[in-house]
């Protein structure tokens, strides 16, 4: 149910145009993700290193980063829509395209664990698909972002087949290589829109050397 | 002793952000640089234990990578004491600790012996330079700087994703479960192989995204055209040989899972793609550091090509990063000298450089023909070795194809360099004061020197090295 979920906020991403809509559906993805390791837990010695994990990748994904990416809007300079180059409908059928296909791929590689769940890998699969494609199509730097923690959000699900076997430090690593990168690319944005605001005053730009 | 490695250039770039003295600071990147290159100096001269269980250890690859990267970073940050004594203009707190934190980085990658670990220090090489490609404050640079960091995290989520296919191969019951180097290689014939397959061709992208195979290389001429030539430097002859170095270690899980071929194919193919590509735009390129960038991807092709052939091509593979490493240290150093003085790097205001700067000028053009396989350098005995490493695998069409690329390469950026070179200065805009120095045109002759005598005298240690490191990871003869 939950896999369902995931990939229905996918579709919903490549058609919708406003930029508000779009942070809250990549936050409430994020959310669901994070509380699937405690559904898919089997054994009980697991619990605490798997509680950890949900409670740090929800506080990152459905807090600090929707956080960050409202802020960043907040600025007068960021017009709220998405700005698409590729259009809303070509998206939505190449986001569809891909779900297909991530079912036929997944057909082809057989999972070695045992499966919890038989929809985790193509709902992973077309997650990364719907992020690449969000990243490409799209003109902003902001929904460039978006597509980018989408992409990460299906690399989880994946991540969550290794709780096993993955010790904690690799997980609590990726997470804060995450927040790292969006805590960048936020500076970034924010440089931008100063740079784009100073060159409306005329300021002439420095020659790098 | 490994962990000292990572810590010290870590503690030293900490220091400088802290530090408050805009005109003092850039000191502390020799503080970070002399212990590391004791430190790697002193695991030459005996082994050393490995460290936090087995998770660092100094490999042969790692130890080629290293020791590149160390003399370089050194290099650089003497030449940074002459060039951000020029830049007093700009703040320099965030390239003195960013550039810390890199070398810290680029040396974990180096010893990580867990691919997840792995990942992890790739992933802060890339938010570490990031920033650093913005140091001019100018939107072009900015631009350079969102599009380095967007494509690199692509590419690394990618490779998080095969790296998470890579534990899963091994996770059946009776596999390794592990994402230790040794227990995967160990393990090999226990991997599945379509899972091992569909892994290495998302390590191959995410890390060939970062090392700048065509056709992943799109953030490539901007973010070396824009960033300052000392960056340049480090990014092009260190940051990328540690992105080749994991695709080596992927290379052989791949090849103990007995999945070599494909593996190989796929690098031959990526590696010839990249030097066509490279050829394509170094013809006629006005701009030198973006040409530079091109250079860039088309060794970045040579590496691939040759770890692909493996055997000789392997060891000629890991002698040509060390030797792209140094030549690039000697262009992107060159190049800035000569754009600082000229306020351009497009060939239309940039003539008679040789005239101007005589050391810059002539170490461009030196640092050119060494890259390009002039002998006496050792570029030239790389690229010699793949070559024949190419037709000892019999692989004519692949030789052939090397040696056109090569030759295509070598007139139309050598037609660029010259320009650059050459003629009559006068009438060229000129920005007064930017004449060579001990500090700005030293470092990059002391790199020149090097490629010299690594082209007459090869060292036995280092040939034993690079041997040792192409059975590691390519085995003998395919």
């Amino acid at each position: 149910m939950a896999f369902v979920l995931v990939v229905v906020i996918d579709l919903f991403l490549l058609a919708s145009s406003r930029l508000n809509a779009a942070i809250r559906a990549v936050a409430l993805q994020g959310a669901l993700l994070s509380a699937l390791p405690l559904l898919l837990v089997t054994h009980e010695h697991e619990l605490r290193h798997v509680l950890l994990l949900s409670a740090g990748a929800m506080a990152i994904k459905a807090g600090v980063i929707p956080w960050l990416m409202f802020r960043a809007i907040r600025e007068e300079t960021i017009r709220r829509e998405v700005e698409p180059i590729v259009g809303y409908v070509p998206s939505m059928t190449l986001g569809g395209l891909g779900v297909v296909l991530s079912f036929a791929l997944s057909r082809g590689l057989p999972l070695p664990v045992q499966a919890q769940n038989v929809y985790l890998v193509p709902a992973a699969l077309s997650t990364v698909w719907t992020g690449l494609l969000l990243v490409l199509s799209r003109r902003k730097a902001i929904t460039q972002v978006l597509g980018f923690l989408v992409l990460e959000n299906g690399v989880f699900v994946i991540g969550l087949l290794l709780t096993g076997i993955m010790p904690v430090t690799v997980e609590a690593g990726v997470l804060l290589d995450l927040f790292a990168a969006v805590f960048v690319m936020g500076i970034v944005i924010f440089q931008m829109n100063r740079e784009f605001a100073a060159m409306d005053g005329g300021k002439p730009p420095v020659e790098g050397d | 002793m490994l962990l000292f490695l990572v810590i010290a250039p870590l503690a030293a770039g900490a220091l400088g952000f802290a530090f408050p003295d805009n005109r003092r600071r850039p000191i502390f990147l020799l503080v970070a640089a002399l212990p590391h290159a004791a430190g790697v100096a002193a695991a030459w001269a005996r082994p050393v234990a490995p460290a936090l269980g087995g998770t660092l250890a100094l490999d042969p690859l790692g130890k080629i990578a290293i020791t590149t990267a160390s003399a370089l970073f050194l290099v650089c940050a003497m030449y940074a004491q002459g060039y951000l004594h020029r830049r007093e203009d700009r703040d320099n707190r965030v390239l003195v600790g960013g550039l810390g934190v890199l070398l810290a980085a680029m040396t974990a990658v180096g010893l990580s012996q867990h691919l997840g670990l792995l990942w992890v220090t790739i992933e802060i090489t890339t938010l570490s330079t990031a920033p650093l490609i913005y140091f001019n404050h100018n939107p072009r640079s900015l631009e350079a700087a969102w599009k380095y960091l967007l494509v690199c995290s692509l590419g690394i989520a990618l490779a998080l994703l095969g790296t998470f296919f890579l534990a899963l191969s091994g996770a059946a019951p009776g596999g390794p479960r592990s994402l230790l180097l040794a227990d995967l290689v160990q393990g090999g014939h226990l991997l599945s192989r379509p899972w091992v397959r569909t892994a290495f061709v998302f390590l191959l992208v995410g890390y060939g995204t970062k090392m700048g195979l065509a056709p992943l290389h799109g953030w490539k001429p901007d973010a070396y055209g824009e960033a300052p030539g000392i960056l340049g430097a480090l990014l092009s002859g260190a940051v990328t040989n540690f992105a080749f170095l994991a695709i080596a270690r992927v290379f052989q899980v791949c090849r103990a899972a007995g999945e070599a071929a494909f593996a190989r194919e796929a690098l031959v193919a990526m590696g010839l793609l990249s030097m066509a590509l490279a050829a394509v735009f170094l013809v006629g390129q006005r701009d030198l550091k973006r040409m530079l960038a091109y250079s860039s991807v088309e060794h970045m092709g040579i590496l691939a090509l040759g770890l692909g052939l493996g055997g000789t091509a392997a060891a000629g593979a890991f002698f040509h990063s060390l030797n792209n490493g140094l030549s690039k240290g000697v262009l992107f150093l060159a190049a800035g000298n000569i754009h600082r003085s000229y306020g351009s790097k497009v060939i239309d205001d940039v003539r008679g450089a040789a005239r101007r700067l005589p050391v810059s000028g002539s170490l461009f053009l030196a640092g050119f023909l060494a890259l390009a396989g002039t002998p006496p350098f050792s570029p030239f005995w790389s690229q010699f070795t793949i070559l024949d490493g190419a037709f000892r695998a019999g692989r004519w069409a692949v030789a052939a194809l090397f040696l056109l690329l090569l030759a295509t390469v070598f007139v139309g950026m050598g037609a660029t360099v010259l320009r650059a070179v050459q003629g009559d200065p006068a009438g060229a805009p000129e920005r007064p004061g930017m004449g060579d120095t001990w500090y700005t045109a030293g470092p990059p002759l002391l790199l020149m020197g090097a490629l010299l005598l690594l082209g007459v005298w090869l060292p036995a240690g280092l040939g034993e090295l690079l041997h040792s490191a192409a059975r590691l990871v390519a085995g003998g003869q395919p």
